[in-house]
């Protein structure tokens, strides 16, 4: 498939890309590193956001900054910053997330000089009326300062526009979660991965319209591709920057079908209303998301809603793909397995660094996981 | 097990009393830390017993609407403190990661994980709690440690959102902080079955601002030299500022030590016998070796005068309007020294750094505490930029000792001494 083959070209050189699509495009690219950036907003603005990823090569120059129990990812992220690797970025924006990327936000401010920087503070607790009104001042007084930053003023008609496009890829990607979850066999999950970072990554307009290309396509396809024997599961967990995982489970006679990660379906997940004042439907999407563990709404969302992932897309067991020093995942991990034990749904934990272990280890933890299921 | 009050008592007391035997040789006229603190914990204890309420708080949160409920605050964080400093850090943490937590997550919050499902600790763990307050200003490890225990215990959690202040406490911050002191009021009224005493209110919110200035005198005493105590010494009387704050006792122990602090003045007796060298302090202390680090500094005449932790419980004080407890309060509890910028915290380091006028800055990078500890080496270079002092940063965590390598430490302090006082000598 022509669109699967640049998606994945693009996702094994993304920067290359960028350059490319900023070049032709004449578009401000405007970096971020979080599900709650509120990405609608910088669309509106005629910017082009791109998620920052960790180069997951070695990091030496971030070790000048950020000790060693810092987490990969941020560790990794401001490494590719300091390596001047970021240069097509014109401004980059910080969600208030966790402590590591709370303080990443004052680390880049203090010592990456060229982009704009802003702090986008989000309430942490999603349940109150009190944090609903500052949720919505503080989207508020985001478009306002990137309005400022990119001197354009961000009309609502710009934000309505913005949303149906993010409403259409939202609801296709939740149609291609449909068709895997349904027929594993359609797309492998080493494809599937590449088509979920490219989301992050490509301009909105020319996703959408490659994503429309691969899903009809699948859809075409489908019908002729058999069913196979597979044990299917779901992965939990931050950051999966590791496309091979998928592969290796593939091996190991499982099939990963859903997801509960920050950058696949926990992204995805939820429309904005196209009928209200568009600032007031972003924000109900993040009170009607299932949270990130970096933020508060009820004591037990995150559990149910796993446990419901598990039972709709028919999943047997859970994998949980946590990242070393990763605090509020790796607070929220007994409770969660907890809550599946209690559920009689199995699942095992790989706890990962900024490399994985070897394939071959990995393969065989897989293997006895997937046998007892 | 269950314990009796009495027994319970009798370990507080052991503990205190073992822990600070040097420091008791001092309280001979007047009511000790130790005499305070028995009282606190064990009124805490015993508060079920007489139909009291307990809520367990942040250490960075608003105490003072409890106080005026009459519902005992408890802190796990000073627990923790505690727990660290007999060494139990370990053995605490270990249940903890036995239930599935990471080690690499904050030892206080594993610690008292652990010691909820058994009772451990130097005092046969906390009473249990009836609510749970959690303020995010100092990170959010603390939001999800409260989620645990408000799932385990079943309590209702009241959590005050303080937006980090990055650059700026924007208008929009300082309406939602105050919006939720208004929650914060009906969560405790419907908590305690009662309206709100916004009178009594403002009585405890006068003397938590009178207890705040008093221990700032007392931490400003180091300007003197020889600094008349050290660091150590706060971290010590600190805990009633933390627990306390809001009540009379505090005012009454305050005002104690900072008379017999100016009377070492006089007297010229300072904390460290032959002080020579001076240094600044960062992050929390490292509870289980306290002792040991005091020493070692000591033989080296050197003393650390100030800390950036202990004065986080002043630190907000310029927010504070004695008249208008409420709205300033929102205010000073959102710009703490955590909840705010790495640039902003180098300020407050370098303000400190020319008013304690030290000769070194030694910054624990402390494992457990991931927003304090990251941006210290940002903030080392500022300092090292802006007053060209020597620092030296020690990798450590504050409670659980499983991980401390004393020699390396020690070798690492020997050679920096070496080169405080080649400087110094040069000058
Ligand atoms: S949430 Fe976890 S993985 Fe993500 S940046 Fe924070 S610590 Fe790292
Ligand atoms: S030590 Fe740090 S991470 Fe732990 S509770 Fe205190 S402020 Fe939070």
């Amino acid at each position: 498939m022509k669109e699967l083959t640049e998606i994945k070209n693009i996702v094994s050189n993304p920067y290359a890309y960028i350059r490319k699509c900023k070049k032709q495009t004449g578009k401000k690219v405007v970096g971020y590193c979080c599900s709650y950036a509120p990405e609608e907003i910088i669309w509106a603005a005629g910017a082009m956001p791109v998620r920052l990823f960790s180069a997951n090569e070695n990091i030496h120059l971030a070790d000048t900054h950020l000790q060693s129990y810092c987490c990969s990812l941020v560790r990794g992220i401001l490494e590719e910053a300091l390596a001047d690797r970021l240069d097509f970025l014109d401004g980059v924006i910080f969600p208030h997330t966790c402590d590591s990327f709370q303080r990443l936000s004052d680390i880049w401010r203090l010592n990456i000089k060229g982009p704009f920087h802003l702090d986008v503070v989000l309430p942490v607790k999603l349940d109150t009326p009190s944090a609903l009104q500052y949720l919505r001042d503080a989207l508020e007084k985001f478009k306002n300062d990137l309005g400022g930053k990119l001197g354009r003023e961000i009309t609502n008609a710009m934000l309505a526009d913005s949303i149906r496009t993010y409403n259409k890829i939202r609801r296709l990607i939740g149609k291609l979660y449909e068709l895997r979850c349904e027929n594993p066999q359609i797309i492998s999950g080493a494809d599937f991965h590449a088509v979920i970072k490219a989301a992050m990554i490509m301009d909105k307009n020319d996703f959408l319209e490659a994503l429309s290309q691969i899903i009809t396509q699948l859809e075409k396809d489908g019908a002729q591709k058999t069913k196979a024997k597979v044990k299917k599961l779901v992965l939990s967990g931050s950051v999966c920057s590791h496309p091979d995982i998928y592969n290796i489970i593939e091996n190991a006679g499982g099939v990963v079908v859903w997801d509960d990660l920050c950058t696949g379906y926990r992204y995805f997940e939820g429309l904005m209303a196209e009928n209200s004042r568009p600032l007031e439907a972003i924000a109900e999407r993040y009170l009607n998301r299932v949270v990130c563990p970096a933020k508060h709404m009820q004591l037990k969302g995150r559990g149910e809603n796993l446990v419901r992932l598990v039972k709709n897309s028919g999943a047997e067991g859970v994998v949980f793909l946590l990242l070393k020093f990763c605090d509020p995942h790796a607070f929220d991990f007994p409770y969660l397995k907890g809550m599946l034990e209690e559920a009689s749904i199995p699942c095992m934990l790989l706890d990962v660094e900024t490399e994985l272990p070897s394939e071959g280890q990995l393969q065989t933890r897989f293997e006895t996981f997937i046998q007892i299921l | 097990m269950k314990k009796t009050i009495s027994e319970f008592l009798k370990t507080v007391l052991i503990f205190l009393a073992g822990r600070f035997k040097r420091l008791t040789m001092y309280f001979k006229k007047t009511k000790t830390m130790k005499d305070y603190m028995m009282v606190y914990y064990s009124q805490a204890k015993s508060a079920k017993l007489t139909g009291g309420k307990v809520a367990w708080i942040t250490s960075g949160g608003p105490v003072e609407p409890l106080i005026a409920m009459d519902v005992i605050p408890v802190y796990p964080e000073n627990h923790g403190a505690m727990i660290g400093a007999s060494k139990m850090g370990g053995s605490l943490c270990e249940v903890a990661e036995a239930m599935g937590y990471s080690a690499d997550l904050c030892s206080y919050a594993r610690s008292d994980i652990g010691c909820a499902t058994v009772n451990g600790g130097p005092i046969g763990g906390l009473p249990k709690p009836d609510m749970l307050v959690c303020c995010n200003n100092i990170c959010g490890t603390v939001l999800k440690w409260y989620e645990i225990q408000a799932r385990y215990f079943n309590v209702p959690l009241f959590i005050l959102d303080t937006p980090f202040c990055h650059t700026e406490y924007t208008e929009e911050m300082a309406r939602y902080v105050r919006a939720q002191f208004d929650d914060y009021f009906v969560f405790l009224e419907k908590a305690c079955g009662r309206k709100f005493d916004f009178e009594k209110l403002n009585r405890v919110g006068y003397l938590s601002h009178q207890g705040q200035l008093l221990w700032q005198a007392v931490l400003d005493t180091a300007m003197h030299k020889p600094s008349p105590m050290s660091a150590f010494d706060a971290f010590y009387h600190l805990a009633l500022i933390v627990t306390l704050r809001g009540t009379k006792e505090v005012i009454d122990y305050y005002t104690w030590l900072l008379a017999y602090m100016k009377d070492r003045i006089a007297r010229g007796i300072g904390a460290v016998p032959n002080e020579k060298y001076r240094l600044l302090w960062d992050n929390i202390p490292i509870w289980h070796r306290t002792r040991w680090l005091s020493e070692k500094f000591a033989a080296h005449n050197a003393c650390l005068v100030a800390d950036t932790y202990t004065t986080a419980w002043c630190g907000a004080l310029r927010y504070i309007d004695e008249n208008n407890f409420i709205d300033s309060a929102a205010e000073a509890h959102a710009r703490i020294y955590l909840n705010i910028g790495v640039d902003q915290m180098a300020k407050m380091v370098i303000e400190m750094i020319d008013k304690y006028d030290v000769d070194g800055f030694v910054l624990h990078s402390n494992r457990s505490c991931k927003p304090y500890s990251f941006g210290q080496l940002d903030i080392q270079k500022i300092v090292e930029r802006e007053r060209g002092i020597p620092c030296l940063m020690l990798e450590a965590d504050m409670t659980d000792e499983r991980t401390f390598s004393e020699s390396q430490i020690s070798t690492r302090i020997d050679a920096y001494m070496e080169i405080i006082k080649e400087r110094k000598n040069k000058k």
